[in-house]
């Protein structure tokens, strides 16, 4: 490895043109393409542990009456379930991507900082470990959901200030992250490559990264005051001390509903580069689609007093938070409208990318139209805490940022690996995940309308059918991913060579492409020139 | 690292700023606390007219308006305290002081501190009630199954909204014992 004391030219980082063997070359990685398969494979094995608490919570609502497992460890599946889809699959996997693909995009050689790279991603393990021992803590796992609120989180047993020490660990390695993005992005673009022209994945993620940096302090600044309360007699939200616990809501919020926004908009981005490549056309409107997401990203800042409708707020507040959450509509609908047109007389063809693109296009919309009924003050007042708000929020996050991940995953893999993967079995995932996330989540629009509340594992007889298709659907869907663990490990194993544009197609913006499959360990050492 | 690389100096520089904008968050996260009371008192929600501190004198008395003032009371758990009104409400005139009390009692076998939150609904009324005194002002210390009427006295303000005929004050009894220290 390259020594910091002995190196006084600026050139030590291209001594190796091979990985280092075994073990140092992951631990001691700051090769961005190491870096990046390491958050990838990091976050689909928390996307496994995540699902199986998700599997737990689905067998258990199989049936009403309490079957499997007591209420305490059904709330303890739920709160982490939350904790580690959100925070140790959905968000390290983009940040996987964007280490992956912003520098083969832009034509940069590496992250600009490949030694913090290091650093944020080895935390990981460490902060999710962390997380999952609290398993085995007397008085087990957090259990009061993932959004923390006071006075409920504060009765959580040892695990809580271990909880409080992984958000944090989770919240500086995102940073750090977002600052390896944003300093890559601006400082290291090949000449030519200006902001304009730069590729929509990587736009997305610039934007992504502000966020990050605005809002996930703010969760730290949060928890750290659970922390005083819980440990050092603070009264932040301890109404008899003369705090009050809703202003944790207002805080939480503040930052968690841009935190939604980090988890979709590189899925946005995703999107945005299939599609045109698939139809054959370039994206329509592009410069409009940057505009959406950042007019997308300002408003995500002043709308999250809509999570907490039903908590009492004045008129006023509430018709604010009602109107500046429905405006998100337009330029998320100006999103859908310039996706549908760019399709639109292209000469389309259905690889499991594009698969995965549409389906992201239909469903993800289906969760924005809900999104859009519970933001009407009292249409929520009727969901608020029932299963149409977990329906909502599933059809965003699900065939929304976790199909948008899976395709951008079969998008770029040939580029990895430098394989075609089994287009056949690809395809076999994504129709079974098309089919069973609707069988799965569909269902339980019906059962909030109805009124069956979240996070209880029990639940009136009536509600037994549509929860036995929902559960049927969870299982089932939960069973397929293993065919993209399957797919992935294959074409990584080996395979039908890849050509350097692996898609025939239009590929406008990305630099990748120009590149041979797989990408060479160092590529760009040498600035390509854009046109 | 040669200092005098510009690509370097660059990401140096863009580096620091990001860290200051982060350390900006952060502070930004603290400073919702106080922005959240600033916010509450100009909004007239909940306890912050009671934060407020503000002294208030009897005004001219309005004989012409009555204003029903109803009482809540729970204990913030069940077990260790009883807490209720002594009456459930009081019709009274704008502008005059008046007195109503406040039953509670310690349920448990040990020395107990409790303290009582305020409400005040309708949101944003809550700027004319005043209470020049109460047994909400500070902690209350309880001797193993000591029970007591604790006092409060109020006056409405004659600006009172013409609209609103019917204010309800809403205590809610916070077990202290554990976070009491002398404020």
């Amino acid at each position: 490895m390259a020594n910091a004391h002995s190196s006084d030219t600026a050139h030590h980082d291209d001594h190796h043109d091979e990985p280092a063997k075994g073990i140092k070359r992951w631990l001691f990685a700051t090769n961005h393409k190491d870096i990046g398969t390491m958050y990838l494979v990091f976050s689909l094995i928390m996307f496994f542990i995540g699902g199986a608490m998700a599997m737990v919570i689905r067998a258990e609502l199989f049936q009403p009456g309490l079957q499997l497992v007591d209420p305490v460890f059904f709330n303890q599946m739920t709160t982490n379930h939350a904790l580690i889809m959100i925070f140790g699959a959905v968000m390290p996997a983009f940040v996987g991507l964007a280490n992956w693909m912003i520098p083969l995009q832009i034509g940069a050689p590496d992250m600009a900082l490949p030694r913090m790279n290091n650093f944020s991603f080895w935390i990981l393990p460490f902060a999710f470990t962390l997380l999952l021992s609290t398993l085995f803590v007397p008085g087990g796992m957090a259990a009061g959901g993932w959004t923390l609120y006071p006075p409920l989180s504060l009765q959580t047993g040892d695990s809580f200030p271990m909880l409080i020490f992984a958000i944090h660990m989770m919240g500086i390695s995102s940073i750090m992250g977002a600052i390896n993005v944003i300093v890559t992005i601006m400082n290291m673009r090949a000449p030519g490559m200006n902001l304009l022209k730069m590729p929509l994945f990587t736009w997305s993620w610039l934007i992504t990264a502000y966020l990050l940096i605005a809002v996930m302090p703010v969760l730290a600044g949060a928890v750290t005051m659970l922390l005083t309360d819980h440990f050092f007699k603070t009264s932040f939200f301890n109404a008899a001390g003369g705090g009050d616990p809703v202003m944790f809501e207002h805080i939480f919020w503040f930052f968690g509903h841009p935190e939604v926004y980090i988890m979709i908009l590189p899925a946005f981005g995703i999107i945005s580069e299939i599609l045109p490549t698939f139809s054959r056309k370039p994206l329509f409107g592009a410069t409009s689609m940057i505009y959406a997401i950042a007019s997308i990203a300002f408003l995500s800042f002043i709308v999250w007093g809509h999570h907490m409708f039903a908590d009492g707020m004045p008129v006023a507040a509430q018709l604010f938070y009602m109107m500046s959450t429905m405006l998100i509509a337009v330029p998320t609908g100006v999103k859908v409208f310039n996706w549908t047109a760019t399709m639109w007389r292209g000469s389309l063809s259905f690889e499991p990318p594009m698969l995965f693109a549409i389906a992201f296009l239909f469903l993800f919309s289906i969760g924005g139209f809900s999104g859009l009924m519970l933001a009407i003050v009292p249409a929520d007042f009727q969901y608020n805490q029932t299963y149409f708000v977990v329906a909502h929020f599933h059809y965003v996050l699900v065939p929304g940022a976790i199909f948008g991940i899976m395709a951008g995953v079969y998008y770029w893999l040939p580029k990895w690996t430098g394989h075609m993967y089994s287009m056949g079995l690809a395809k076999t995932h994504f129709w079974l995940s098309a089919i069973f996330v609707n069988v799965l989540f569909f269902p339980q629009h019906f059962l909030g309308l109805a009124g069956m509340p979240r996070r209880i594992p029990d639940y009136a007889v009536q509600f037994t059918d549509w929860n036995m298709v929902s559960s049927i659907g969870g299982f089932a869907f939960g069973l397929s991913q293993i065919l993209f663990a399957v797919v992935i490990i294959q074409c990584a194993r080996g395979g039908k060579k890849a050509t350097a544009v692996v898609w025939e197609g239009t590929h406008p913006t990305g630099l990748e492409w120009t590149l041979p499959s797989p990408a060479p360990y160092h590529s760009f050492t040498t600035a390509p020139e854009v046109r | 690292m040669d200092p005098l690389d510009p690509k370097k100096r660059a990401n140096r520089k863009l580096v620091r700023a990001l860290a200051v904008m982060t350390a900006g968050s952060f502070a930004f996260g603290w400073a919702l606390v106080p922005l959240y009371d600033v916010l509450c008192r100009a909004a007239g929600i909940g306890n912050a007219e009671a934060k407020a501190g503000k002294s208030v004198v009897a005004e001219a008395i309005d004989p012409n308006r009555e204003v029903t003032i109803e009482f809540l009371a729970q204990p913030a758990s069940v077990g260790s305290f009883d807490f209720r009104p002594k009456v459930a409400s009081m019709r009274i005139h704008p502008g005059k002081l008046y007195s109503a009390e406040f039953f509670a009692k310690n349920l448990t076998q040990q020395a107990s501190v409790a303290q009582a939150v305020p409400s005040i609904s309708p949101s944003g009324t809550a700027k004319y009630f005043h209470k020049t005194e109460c047994f909400c002002f500070s902690p209350q210390k309880f001797a193993a199954g000591e029970g007591r009427d604790m006092p409060v006295r109020f006056i409405v303000d004659p600006g009172l909204p013409s609209n609103v005929d019917k204010l309800t004050l809403a205590y809610t009894f916070y077990d202290a014992t554990q976070s009491a220290t002398p404020r």
